[in-house]
């Protein structure tokens, strides 16, 4: 028997829809120039962010975005029944620090870049289960801190291929509640690990856009729905070249989104920025939604967006002894 | 495509890949890697002139030159500039002694704030390391091979 709330294979309806009551983002320098400063509830000049080290700004910033969310709920920490947040760094320190600082019970998640709608997805279950009444959900990343962990020192003289893609230094937050005003989540589709055998770690984006197509087409399946009951798909950060990979994996499986889809990671900086192929990175698809998509929501521009989050599950020690990378894709349905 | 077997999935895949991912602009990086790479040379033939023209032997300018490249290629990684020479040089600005002082500089740098013994001290020859093995390595399978057959 399927589950109460469940629909087809992965995807659940939200009986009492949960509300994003707030939202918060937090950009880096670079972000700052690019197309959507103007979203940003905050850029910050530098990127050590007045701090000692990259780690501890990409801290300083997550919990900043978090504080900041809650208070624009009109909340205090106190009133949060669930912290869910995670980020890109070894054992999620962004994450695991920032809800020390915030004393919120807290569930750390890793889903890569896909942990602003993973740690969404699970926060909407809780709301809509009757396990909480308000669920504060966020994530970070940080060029500096990413590329030391996962690539090279930041200064080391390397010739990043075209296809390379640039960590978002960032971090957004939002809250969500069993009532209130403001958009909807109304379902989310849980997405498989899926691995099509791509291995380059300065391309991640090839590496996840099965996992994005899987979980598109795994949603329309399991709504019985079609691309054009839908205002736009949202992708987190396949970037230029994903984007194109995205959108000829799902033509493949009938399903043509090519009028309504967008990437942030392909947005999200100017082509003069030389980033390469577009943005990567946690915060991506969280500073690009919840700052521009959202603002465009409540402005009545968008009525019903599949945002699409997607991670590559790589670390150094798979990579280096000859794993591929696997891809995880998390989708969640947000209505105005 | 979905029902197929995983294998051709993955070897379908493969190609739409390879169709999409953009094709270095080899040209453009080869004249890069040229213009760069020659521009170290000169700087460092300049340098080897003037110390000889200072009494330096051959061999002893030879070292100040070194010396001297190494410390500009430093003090370029420490001003963040020799990662948007190699940006534009590639393995011009990577093979050449300067390419060697830019790659302990910047794990130096990246790695100080895990402090100088555990931080900066384990990890200064992250990237230089495997040069080193493989030149020690190199050099002694060499001398043995010199020893036996010269």
């Amino acid at each position: 028997m399927t589950a109460q709330k469940k629909v087809g294979q992965q995807t659940v309806w939200f009986q009492n829809p949960p509300v994003i009551i707030a939202a918060a983002t937090i950009a880096g320098q670079k972000e700052g120039q690019g197309p959507f400063a103007k979203s940003f509830d905050k850029v910050i000049d530098n990127d050590y962010y007045g701090e000692q080290t990259w780690e501890k700004a990409e801290r300083r910033m997550l919990l900043e975005v978090m504080q900041n969310a809650v208070r624009k709920a009109g909340l205090t920490p106190g009133n949060i029944d669930y912290m869910l947040s995670g980020d890109l760094l070894n054992q999620i320190i962004s994450a695991n620090f920032t809800a020390r600082d915030l004393g919120i019970p807290f569930l750390g998640l890793y889903g890569a870049c896909s942990t602003m709608l993973e740690s969404s997805a699970i926060g909407s279950m809780l709301i809509d289960g009757g396990f909480a009444e308000y669920v504060l959900v966020g994530t970070s990343s940080h060029y500096g801190t990413a590329e030391r962990q996962f690539r090279f020192p930041t200064e080391q003289g390397v010739q990043r291929p075209l296809h390379a893609q640039w960590t978002v230094t960032g971090a957004s937050a939002m809250v969500l509640a069993r009532s209130g005003s403001g958009p909807r989540i109304t379902s989310a589709t849980i997405g498989k690990v899926i691995d099509l055998g791509q291995g380059d770690p300065l391309d991640m984006s090839s590496a996840m856009a099965p996992a994005a197509a899987d979980t598109i087409a795994r949603h329309l399946w399991d709504t019985g729905r079609q691309p054009g009951d839908y205002d736009l798909f949202l992708t987190g950060d396949l970037g230029i070249y994903g984007s194109k990979l995205v959108v000829s994996l799902l033509g493949q499986k009938g399903f043509n989104i090519d009028d309504r889809y967008q990437d942030c990671g392909a947005m999200i900086y100017f082509p003069e920025q030389d980033t390469h192929a577009g943005g990567s990175g946690c915060a991506c698809v969280g500073v690009v939604t919840c700052g521009h998509f959202l603002k465009e929501m409540a402005a009545g521009g968008l009525k019903r967006m599949f945002v699409v989050g997607t991670g590559a599950l790589l670390s150094p020690c798979s990579t280096q002894q000859g794993e591929t990378i696997p891809g995880i894709s998390h989708g969640v349905l947000i209505e105005s | 495509m979905e029902t197929q077997p995983l294998e051709i999935q993955k070897k379908q895949y493969a190609k739409i890949v390879k169709e999409i991912r953009p094709k270095p602009p080899l040209l453009r990086n080869l004249a890069g890697a040229f213009v760069v790479g020659g521009l170290i040379a000169v700087i460092g033939q300049i340098f080897l002139n003037l110390y000889q023209g200072l009494g330096l032997s051959l061999q002893e300018a030879g070292a100040a030159e070194s010396a001297t490249l190494v410390f500009l290629a430093a003090l370029l990684t420490g001003l963040g500039v020799y990662d948007e020479i190699a940006k534009v040089g590639g393995a011009g600005s990577i093979v050449p002694i300067t390419g060697f002082a830019n790659s302990m500089v910047s794990p130096a740098m990246e790695y100080r704030g895990e402090g100088l013994v555990l931080g900066v001290g384990a990890r200064l020859f992250t990237v230089a390391g495997p040069v080193l093995v493989f030149g020690i390595v190199t050099g002694w399978a060499i001398g043995i091979f010199y020893y036996f057959f010269r």
